[in-house]
């Protein structure tokens, strides 16, 4: 059994369907992830799942129960919020402490829950100052640890790194995913960054307009993205419209206008005569001497239009003779050889028939 | 990083503020400041024999003395009417914090486009004359037999002072962030813990303010207990007042200011002592 299941969930704000029969499950232990562009309705989600709001129709059930009518105060969902919400009058222990005295802890439990939490997220020498006293960092582990004090069934996480510099954020990722490890506590994440979606997560679903469009692990996201929405979002991919000349049980034969054929391996659910899109990630792409193609399944000529430097790989846009851009990714491994290739320069891009997906229309 | 940057700026800014500040420091220089003094003064010197001061230097030699400070301080019936004066102004802002807050959660809960017309509302009665509205309480409290007794004089007393309290007390109400108390609901607080452990200690400036500006005036207060209180009622207001206009004895009059003076200032250092956040973690 799911530890939630979120059942047909809709809420309207007038005509704005915010979500539009939304249905998942969560299982114990998972480190999931809600991702889509601002304002697809990730944290109405979130609040209907904490009890600040409530469906207009459908179902939440924490393990098995029913969470309809109970109010926030009694659920056992604790919510990182996006400002933190720290308690300006009170300290950090205090703050961190607040969840034992609701539940009607004893004293000596309080105490030393609240030493182990404080250590738990290296904030034991903090535990006397106020939270205005604390840096942004410091402020995001308080509102965890207070979140976590009182092991909540299930975390919800909205944004909570969206406030913090680029590098703070990628330590505190890092961070999250050993602490999550460490307390055993499912997380449900909300963030509108595809990076930290990758990063973090078990699961992710992504979510757009109110719907949620896929859902399954990182790399499965990535590779193979369900259609043109989730491909565009997650990462950058290069779209070559085409339709399909031949689909057997050994390949895919796809035509793109003016460019010719592309072979790529069988998928299910796809039939000659459909029309759509070849999505190709841009580390998929090789670019070689023109006419070296070795054994690249598919290959074209091309030349480099642009190209941008960012210090571990380079991404070129190379055109090709269609007109279509492609951006092929390489590495800047070779030591001493800062770039490859000048803006100009005629290539050969190509790749093999297991790179790419074919997105139906 | 905010609280530097906020330096910053007030170092560059001095010589504007000085400029802008000095009007009103020599306004209460010369207004407020020169009268305590002169009143300090006032205190140790003679009535004059027709009102006013007799000259502090006369016949060759200096006509000062702790006269009326030896009066005070030996008759019961002055600290019997500071005591009954600090208990009524306790009373009246009790009654008046209690009265108050209800009010200022309530306006500052209101959907905005409500609010400033409920605060208009609520400082509406200043619109009409102080005394006029006095005398509306005669009215109503007559045929109840209530008037020239202590209930009256309280109840004068709140209504006149209620809107000092609301005002500090939304004022601060309104700036709370609602996320502290979602994030309270969150983690396990029920309404009345909410109130309790988040709004209540939260709003203790605001406390602190209204009470201020109803507990001091009050005290000062003479129509009030004059027009609604029984003989038995007078107010160290009441006192300062009669020693001026109509004993014309000056000297007492001010030393009665200076003590009540003294006293609120003693009141205000204790309740700072008591107000300050406590920096202790559980
Ligand atoms: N209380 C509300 N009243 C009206 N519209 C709302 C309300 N809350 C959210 N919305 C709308 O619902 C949509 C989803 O909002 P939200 O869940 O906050 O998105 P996200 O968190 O993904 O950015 C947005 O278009 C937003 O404007
Ligand atoms: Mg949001």
């Amino acid at each position: 059994m799911a530890l939630l299941d979120i059942r047909n969930v809709s809420r309207r704000f007038g005509d704005l369907k915010a979500l539009d029969d939304v249905s998942l499950s969560i299982e114990a232990g998972e480190f999931f992830t809600l991702v889509g562009p601002s304002g697809c309705g990730k944290t109405t989600l979130l609040r209907i799942i904490a009890g600040f709001d409530d469906p207009d129709g459908g179902d939440l059930l924490l393990d098995g129960q029913s969470l309809a009518g109970m109010p926030p105060e009694k659920r056992p969902v604790h919510t990182v919020f996006q400002s933190y919400a720290l308690f300006p009058h009170l300290t950090v222990a205090q703050n961190v402490a607040f969840p034992l005295q609701m539940a009607g802890k004893s004293e000596s439990e309080i105490r030393s829950r609240v030493k182990e939490t404080l250590e738990l997220v290296h904030l034991t020498d903090k535990a006397r100052q106020f939270p205005h006293e604390l840096s942004g960092g410091q402020r995001q582990r308080v509102a965890l640890a207070r979140s976590l004090i009182n092991n909540p069934r299930l975390l919800l996480l909205d944004e909570p790194l969206a406030a913090l510099d680029a590098r703070l954020r990628v330590q505190i990722q890092g961070e999250l995913i050993a602490l999550q490890r460490e307390v055993g506590i499912t997380f449900v994440f909300v963030t509108h960054s595809q990076e930290e979606a990758l990063a973090l997560s078990h699961r992710i679903a992504v979510m757009n307009e109110g719907r949620i469009v896929q859902i399954g692990a990182p790399e499965q996201i990535y590779s193979s993205p369900k259609n043109r929405f989730v491909a565009d979002f997650i990462g950058t991919i290069n779209l070559l419209s085409v339709d399909v000349r031949e689909a057997t049980s050994d390949h895919l034969r796809l035509h793109a206008a003016g460019l010719g054929e592309i072979t790529s391996v069988p998928a299910s659910g796809v039939a000659a005569g459909q029309r759509g899109a070849f999505a190709l990630r841009p580390e998929q792409v090789n670019v070689v001497a023109p006419g070296d193609f070795q054994e690249l399944d598919n290959h074209f000529h091309g030349t480099v239009r642009d190209h941008l430097y960012l210090g571990d790989v380079t991404l070129y846009k190379i055109a090709l003779d269609n007109g279509v851009v492609l951006e092929a990714l390489l590495t800047n491994s070779l030591p001493g050889c800062v770039r490859f290739l000048e803006r100009g320069d005629p290539v050969g891009v190509g790749w093999r028939r297991e790179a790419g997906v074919f997105l139906h229309d | 990083m905010t609280e530097k940057r906020r330096h910053q700026v007030s170092q560059r800014d001095a010589p504007t503020r000085w400029l802008v500040s000095l009007p009103p420091t020599l306004f209460l220089l010369v207004f407020f400041l020169a009268p305590a003094l002169l009143m300090i003064g006032a205190s140790f010197q003679q009535p004059g024999d027709f009102g006013g001061l007799a000259p502090a230097w006369q016949n060759g030699q200096l006509n000062l003395s702790l006269e009326t400070y030896h009066f005070f301080f030996g008759d019961w019936i002055y600290a019997e009417i500071f005591f009954r004066s600090f208990l009524v102004a306790a009373a009246t802002t009790l009654i008046c914090l209690l009265l108050a807050y209800p009010l200022a959660l309530a306006i500052a809960g209101s959907a905005r486009r409500h609010r400033h017309l409920l605060v208009l509302l609520v400082i509406l009665p200043f619109a009409s004359n102080f005394l006029i509205r006095v005398y509306a309480w005669i009215i109503l409290l007559g045929p109840a037999d209530l008037l020239y007794t202590p209930f009256a004089v309280i109840a004068g007393m709140v209504y006149v002072h209620l809107p000092f309290m609301v005002l500090p007390l939304y004022t601060n109400l309104d700036r709370h962030d609602l996320a502290l108390l979602e994030a309270a609901q969150d983690l396990g607080a029920g309404t009345w813990t909410r109130f309790r452990r988040i709004t209540l200690p939260l709003s203790l400036p605001g406390i602190w303010a209204g009470s201020a500006l109803v507990f001091i005036p009050v005290l000062g207060m003479f129509a009030i207990p004059e027009l609604l209180g029984g003989t038995r009622d007078i107010l160290v207001g009441n006192l300062i007042k009669e020693q001026f206009l109509d004993n014309r004895d000056w000297p007492l009059g001010s030393t009665l200011s200076i003590v009540l003076t003294a006293a609120v200032l003693l009141l205000a250092a204790l309740s700072a002592l008591v107000g300050r956040p406590r920096r202790s973690a559980p």
